[in-house]
């Protein structure tokens, strides 16, 4: 008499968590559950009540209350509820109620414990400790690919080749050609000093032997620290490959010192990282700024959106394609910049391109507009110059929105007088922004506490960095309003069938992954970046020095890096997707195109950022010390 | 459960032969355990059944289910019996059973379309007398509970009488029945315009309910679908107050 529970295993087969869980485990299950009916409006569980089993929805859809009566999830079939409890004191935590006429399977106790505790996976699934799934989905993902795993110095195959300051270039030359490498680290040393823990000074190519030696002409017995470049990018040993790889898209650089304990270690090359990137967002950099007209840089966004979507293959993370993504928008910026000035001459007075927002967080993707601002030289007169910078504006962002990076609907572009204004001006507008916070400011705020020189006098922008950075920390009131801007943008609760669910119980269609999710994680993030005075412009830095600075709880630092890692990757991941099959992306998505995983680790970002968001409202308090 | 054809599903006082309602259930078992000779009869009837004035929330009862090999018990029999015990609370699976049993009379081309238990399957399944002290064990103490009750109820009484000599009777609390009564009538108008009532069908009920599909046709999965049926009919319809004896017959 063996009891055949066919519609009972057949469903657990197709539902999460059991699908990893073998046929004969299924029927253990299935010989083991209860089962009740609940019509529409009946309460399944009462707080405090004692509970000994978990329960999983058959059919019908159920909502789950926290103790103060506000909706916490809405599930429907394949949901599951009652582990807070069960896993704790075995009384119910979240009282629940039949939404619709329901069908539930209870599984006793002692079995869901056994299943919770010998399979990872379920467990994984279930946990009852949301952050902790979403921590190893994220860093399942992150396993999955070299760059965001390989240290640095896993790249450096042999000693540094050091030179004397005192060498010539003809010296560095021979050095080269023995040695068989294409760099030199230039060092000053003493004598009683070994030359390995010399101070560097300075970096020499053989690329610079041919341009600043050969090229202009110069004697080979010119000092070696005449044609190296003294102003060194380095990277440290334990930093990540995908790091460096950034550093030089940035810095337009090939050659890297590496430093260990401040001292050097070995240099890597261009080619040494090009394995670990299939060279795609450095070729695209270099063909932005070989091209000679904006036609030919239009040409390149198809190239751009390539590159996107071939490093989400190679599942880099969102750190590495948001950096990817602005260094990318960067150098078109520059390159037009050079193409404008060849245009309408040199500037009458010196400036600073600024860009704003997601491009200096480095977080950019490729649905994006483009936000940028000028910033003039004190000695700006509007008679004379204007006509000047208002061309140059116009042309590189005309050049710009041809080239995908579309208008800025808040008007927060260079060709905007207000935001094409001398040094002084702006400073003046920081200050009144800090001191006395206006509505209309608010609305901007997102945009202009996040910026970046990219051309020019690019030293402009870190002294308006400075003085947010000076002035924002201690004010209280600045804080505050900052803090309750952030919070005008709120993640949705969850999803509920094929729909969004909001905090109202309400549904939606689809969600922008942007409005909801990663605008107000930056935004928050970027208001404790502001308190504890932090120098980064990226969400991912800035977390980590506001983990640093010790001022969320325990374990919210992390939980909200994780947040905001998932979001955006599914963001990301969708724009790719879009992309793929010839859709044009954009930042919606719809529930029904997301993996069951997704959801459920979606869910648990969104409940972190909102609790993030309370925690963020109850921290900054007009007048409240800081 | 042998689906029986619409024509005869349409007059369900036709079908219901015995008039039980008026029964005193606790008073007949006891009857029944002075007379019973077969042990396992004994046994069963001496569990007794509870007091009609029993509140539903207290009675536990057992969903059953049968396979046969056509609709007429004095020529079919018996080819598979699925149970599964509940009470008002709960399902539970883990008290539920299976047996394939071979039936005496042949297994006709139709019903093994139907329930698709073969030749071979039979070939090796025990006499129905092999596990009736299981059977009856699993059943004591319980009100059966079942769609279309007089399947079982016959089906079982037959196949006991021709191995022991001795039939056997039961309370049944039918699902079919309560669909009877809480079905949709359609008014004059709807039936002229060709809307018919409310099918009584199993599967059927179950979608009123909002109760999910379920495959028919295998006796364990009917007993569970019965199960859960009766569940949301007194959800919907009762209370767990209700006496026992407004349901059953």
């Amino acid at each position: 008499m063996q009891a055949e529970h066919i519609e009972i295993v057949d469903f657990l087969r197709q539902h999460q968590p059991f699908t990893s869980l073998s046929d004969e485990v299924l029927q253990q299950v299935a010989v083991q559950i209860s089962i009740a009916y609940f019509k529409a409006g009946q309460q399944i569980l009462e707080f405090g009540a004692e509970i000994n089993d978990w329960y999983v929805i058959r059919s019908g859809a159920v909502e789950v209350f926290r103790r103060n009566g506000e909706l916490y999830n809405r599930l429907s079939e394949g949901g599951f509820f009652a582990e807070f409890g069960l896993l704790r004191n075995k009384r119910v935590r979240f009282p629940v109620y039949a939404l619709e006429d329901t069908l539930v399977y209870m599984i006793p106790e002692p079995l869901f414990t056994e299943l919770f505790d010998n399979n990872e996976e379920f467990a994984d699934q279930v946990e009852v400790e949301d952050r902790t799934r979403l921590r190893q989905a994220v860093a399942r993902r992150e396993d999955a690919n070299e760059l965001m795993t390989a240290r640095i110095e896993t790249l450096v195959s042999r000693e540094p080749v050091l030179l004397p300051a005192s060498a010539t270039a003809r010296e560095a030359a021979i050095r080269m050609t023995e040695e068989g490498v294409s760099s030199l680290l230039v060092v000053t040393t003493s004598d009683d000093q070994p030359m390995a823990a010399s101070r560097l000074v300075g970096i020499v190519t053989d690329r610079d032997i041919r341009d600043r030696l050969v090229t202009p002409g110069l004697p080979f017995d010119t000092p070696v620290t005449d044609i190296m470049t003294a102003e060194l990018t380095k990277v440290e040993h334990n930093q990540f490959v995908f790091e460096a790889i950034l550093l030089m898209l940035r810095y337009n650089v090939h050659h890297l010192p590496v430093i260990k304990q401040g001292l050097p270690l070995g240099v890597i090359a261009l080619a040494d990282v090009i394995r670990y990137e299939s060279q795609n967002s450095l070729f695209v950099v270099r063909s932005i700024f070989n091209a000679q007209t904006v036609e030919e840089l239009t040409a390149l966004a198809s190239d751009v959106r390539a590159c996107f979507s071939r490093l989400v293959a190679e599942d880099a993370n969102s750190r590495m394609i948001g950096g990817s993504m602005a260094v990318i928008g960067r150098s078109f910026k520059q390159r037009l910049l050079e193409m404008a000035e060849e245009k309408f001459g040199p500037p009458p007075v010196p400036y600073c391109f600024l860009a704003l927002g997601s491009m200096a967080r480095e977080e950019q993707l490729i649905v994006t507009d483009q936000d940028n601002a000028l910033i003039l030289d004190n000695r700006f007169d509007p008679q004379l110059h204007d006509e000047y910078f208002s061309n140059l504006a116009t042309f590189v962002c005309d050049a710009l929105d041809a080239c995908g990076y579309t208008y800025c609907k808040g008007k927060v572009m260079a060709t905007n007088r207000q935001w094409r204004q001398p040094l002084k001006v702006w400073e003046q507008y920081f200050s009144e922004w800090i001191e006395r916070p206006s509505p209309e400011f608010l609305l901007n705020s997102a945009i202009f506490f996040d910026l970046e020189g990219v051309w020019g006098e690019t030293h402009w922008s870190e002294m308006l960095n400075d003085l947010i950075r000076r002035k924002a920390r201690s004010n209280s009131r600045f804080l505050a309003c900052m803090a309750r801007a952030a919070l005008m943008r709120t993640p949705p609760l969850g999803f509920f069938k094929g729909f969004v669910m909001e905090t109202d119980g309400k549904h939606t269609n689809s969600i922008n992954m942007k409005r909801r999710g990663t605008a107000p994680l930056a935004d928050l993030i970027r208001v404790h970046a502001l308190a504890v005075g932090s120098a980064a412009h990226n969400s991912f830095e800035r977390l980590q020095d506001i983990i640093e600075a010790g001022i969320l709880p325990p374990g919210n630092g992390p939980d909200l890096r994780d947040a905001l890692e998932l979001i955006a990757m599914v963001r990301i991941r969708h724009q790719a997707l879009d992309l793929q099959s010839g859709i044009e992306p954009d930042n919606n998505i719809e529930p029904e195109n997301l993996s069951d995983f997704e959801r459920k680790n979606l869910k648990d970002a969104f409940q972190i950022l909102s609790n993030a968001q309370k925690f963020l409202k109850f921290r900054y308090q007009p007048g409240r010390a800081v | 459960m042998f689906y029986l054809p619409r024509s005869q599903l349409q007059n369900e006082s036709s079908l219901s032969t015995e008039d039980l309602s008026a029964v005193d259930w606790p008073a007949r078992f006891r009857e029944l355990a002075a007379s019973a000779r077969h042990p396992a009869l004994q046994q069963y009837y001496q569990a007794g059944v509870p007091a009609g004035s029993t509140a539903m929330a207290d009675v536990p009862m057992v969903a059953l289910d049968f396979e046969t090999t056509g609709l007429d018990p004095q020529q079919g029999g018996i080819v598979s019996i699925g149970l599964v015990p509940l009470t008002l609370a709960r399902i539970s699976c883990a008290g539920a059973a299976h047996w394939i049993v071979r039936p005496r009379a042949r297994l006709s081309h139709e019903s093994i379309v139907v329930h698709g238990i073969t030749h071979s399957d039979i070939a090796a399944a025990p006499d129905i007398s092999k596990v009736l002290d299981d059977l009856l064990a699993q059943l004591a103490g319980r009100v059966v509970v079942a769609h279309h009750r007089s399947i079982e109820r016959r089906f079982l009484n037959n196949a006991l009488l021709t191995r022991l000599g001795e039939g056997i009777e039961f309370p049944v609390i039918d699902t079919m029945a309560l669909a009877y009564r809480f079905r949709h009538e359609p008014g004059f108008w709807q039936r002229l315009r060709g809307r018919k009532p409310d099918s009584v069908r199993l599967a059927d009920c179950r979608r009123r309910y909002h109760l999910p599909f379920y495959r028919p046709h295998h006796a364990q999965t009917d007993a569970l679908a019965c199960a859960e049926l009766l569940q949301a009919q007194i959800a919907h319809h009762f209370s767990p107050q209700t006496p026992v004896s407004d349901l059953w017959c």
